[in-house]
């Protein structure tokens, strides 16, 4: 069922089993556009915005899928390049305190007995890495929008990271911010931006900034 | 492939790869009385699909066989015949799951043969087009239209449009492969009809000229892997998380099944500059609406103007998608409304089920009138539905004769 106005996606832990945003009515940023928390803001708001969650938080950590881990075509090498180099900018200027991790999604399959949490993460149970790392703001990136849109929701659910998409595609309405049509370039850009904010975000601002989210109502007068 | 880079070259039959939009709203169009089933083989003359699966069942058959004919003469990358609808819709499958255009056509019970597969395909993310040429479903064996089965595919997470003409179903052919694979949508598509209705007869269509086509699928923006036999969705029944009794096996289930869902929604944005809106409204102002899809609409439309001659001012609204459901689309033209008529070739009444869990004040809404195992709806019966629920004396049409 669709509904009027958007619904603030921010972390959870939200619900036993949370709505996808897009079923209550969020819509995704066309080009040139971003969304933040669901609202459809111009993209380079958003670059800014995620560059100072990524400060903010204690563990920032990149989860790169498949589509650029493997060197598949020149373009994924090319990616591959800008997100070692976002993550290496990531180090470098985040506050003191902070510990920025780049943590594989190699395939979709469902790990079983167990996930080791601290080498890889799955879209069939994301939140175990996420808790096991204590990771409070991440970015998908390379992750097929299926399996992507899958751990967002369930990391929504369940645990209380701030999510951020880097999309090749058309953008994710269940991350907490969104990108579309991502590029080699525009993940050079929030490195810009990571390194621009460098210094002026306090650690642990991200737990603030959540914390000032849930004052607000997700939609309609609910509050979850 | 990158579809967008090949726009302006040409296939091995000449055509040219041409921008959606142009062929759609810019491109000369060529008036041509054909049946609905011609219709059919016009548009995937046009479609730039690589696999047809084939099989016979009425009043479909007709349109399969004339895609055979494309297939021999080059327009059709291969076609193949099933051993039986779940075979069709199987084979299907494993060709979009390789990154193919498929196209199948099926109707009644071949439809209810092969409903494993429908939510399937959704969970899958497999953007086949299936056209559904509506007939009875029920015993004793009936092959009439009837809308039945269109009620089984709502929950099976395809996007479900109904034509209520010949002009929209080639429209809509073409502009369903487009929808259907958008990256964000990434969904099977069934695009219904009313059996003989519309197959089988004839009507002027203004087509899209034969030397331009659709550019190609490009399997590399779906949201799964294209084959990928270690990963879900191929892999599913060997591997957990489905064998697995946990809640975060469950609640993976449930939030695949909440994609599916997300995905239908966000197939609105694409939809409705393409079929310029989810519904048509004329003269939702009034006090009494006709609301419904197919050929009831049509039917609506002359009773309409059979109830405009008795000084009688009624409104109606076309249905054009019935996944996604225009929800909201329905309440605002329906807002004035005292009586809302919902006709339907089906027994159940399902679209007006649909309605009323719509509408605020649903007693507002009138189920009917329905007809169904291949009875026409002539438009003096819509007459005589509005005019009875009004307090109107009226004879019965079906006494005339007597």
């Amino acid at each position: 069922m669709n509904h009027p106005g958007h619904y603030m996606v921010r972390p959870g832990p939200e619900a036993f089993l949370p709505p996808a945003a897009a079923a209550m009515g969020n819509a995704l940023p066309d080009p040139g556009q971003a969304h933040i928390n669901g609202r459809i803001v111009p993209e380079e708001e958003a670059f800014q915005e995620a560059a100072r969650m990524f400060l903010g938080g204690t563990v920032p950590t990149i989860f790169p899928g498949p589509l650029v881990l493997w060197a598949w075509n020149e373009k994924a090498k090319k990616k591959a390049t800008a997100i070692k180099f976002l993550y290496d900018t990531l180090k470098e200027c985040a506050p003191a305190g902070a510990q920025p991790m780049l943590i594989p999604m190699p395939d979709y399959r469902p790990k079983y007995p167990k996930i080791n949490p601290e080498v890889e993460i799955n879209p069939n149970h994301p939140n175990l890495t996420i808790w096991h790392n204590k990771i409070d703001v991440c970015m998908f990136v390379g992750v097929h929008c299926h399996q992507a849109n899958l751990s967002l929701k369930i990391i929504r659910g369940g645990t209380n990271c701030y999510t951020i998409a880097m999309c090749a595609q058309a953008g994710h309405e269940d991350a907490c911010l969104s990108f579309r049509d991502a590029s080699v370039e525009k993940i050079m850009h929030l490195a810009e931006w990571v390194k621009k904010l460098k210094g002026t975000v306090p650690f642990g601002a991200l737990k603030k900034h959540v914390a000032a989210l849930e004052t607000q109502d997700r939609a309609g007068g609910v509050r979850s | 492939m990158d579809s967008h880079s090949i726009i302006g070259t040409k296939n091995k039959k000449g055509q040219v790869y041409t921008d959606p939009n142009h062929l759609f709203f810019e491109a000369p169009r060529i008036p041509s009385f054909f049946t609905g089933s011609e219709v059919i083989k016009e548009a995937i003359r046009r479609a730039s699909v690589d696999l047809m699966v084939a099989y016979p069942i009425t009043p479909q058959s007709e349109a399969a066989a004339l895609i055979g004919e494309l297939y021999a003469e080059g327009y059709v990358t291969d076609y193949m015949r099933g051993e039986n609808e779940f075979g069709v819709m199987s084979e299907c499958a494993g060709g979009s799951f390789g990154g193919a255009r498929v196209f199948t056509t099926t109707a009644g019970p071949g439809t209810m043969r092969a409903m494993e597969n429908f939510p399937m395909w959704s969970g899958a993310r497999l953007p086949i087009e299936m056209i559904v040429t509506c007939r009875g479903i029920n015993s004793p064996l009936s092959i009439q239209p009837d809308t039945l089965e269109m009620y089984f595919l709502l929950e099976t997470g395809m996007l479900v449009w109904h034509a209520e003409t010949a002009q929209d179903f080639y429209d809509w052919i073409l502009m369903g492969f487009m929808v259907a694979e958008q990256p964000d949508v990434h969904l099977p598509i069934a695009i219904c009809c009313d059996g003989f209705f519309v197959t089988h007869t004839k009507d002027v269509v203004n087509l899209t000229p034969v030397d331009m086509c659709l550019p190609p699928y490009d399997p590399y923006r779906s949201p799964v892997p294209c084959m990928d036999m270690e990963c879900p969705p191929v892999r599913m029944m060997r591997d957990p998380f489905v064998m697995k009794s946990n809640y975060i096996s469950y609640a993976t289930h449930a939030s695949w099944q909440q994609e599916i869902r997300a995905a239908i929604e966000r197939s609105r944005k694409h939809t409705i500059p393409l079929l310029g809106g989810l519904i048509e409204t004329e003269n939702a102002d009034a006090e009494i609406l006709i609301v419904s899809s197919g050929t009831a609409v049509s039917q609506g439309r002359e009773a309409i103007r059979l109830l405009a001659e008795e000084g009688l001012r009624v409104g109606l609204v076309k249905i054009k998608s019935v996944r996604p459901w225009p929800y909201h689309e329905i309440r605002e033209a329906t807002k004035h409304a005292k009586h809302i008529f919902v006709p339907e070739f089906n027994v159940a009444g399902w679209m007006a089920r649909e309605i009323k869990a719509t509408v605020p004040d649903s007693d507002r809404v009138v189920a009917g009138p329905q007809v169904a195992g291949g009875m026409t709806m002539p438009p003096e019966v819509i007459v005589e539905h509005i005019q009875r629920t009004l307090g109107k004396s009226v004879a019965t049409l079906a006494a005339r004769g007597s």
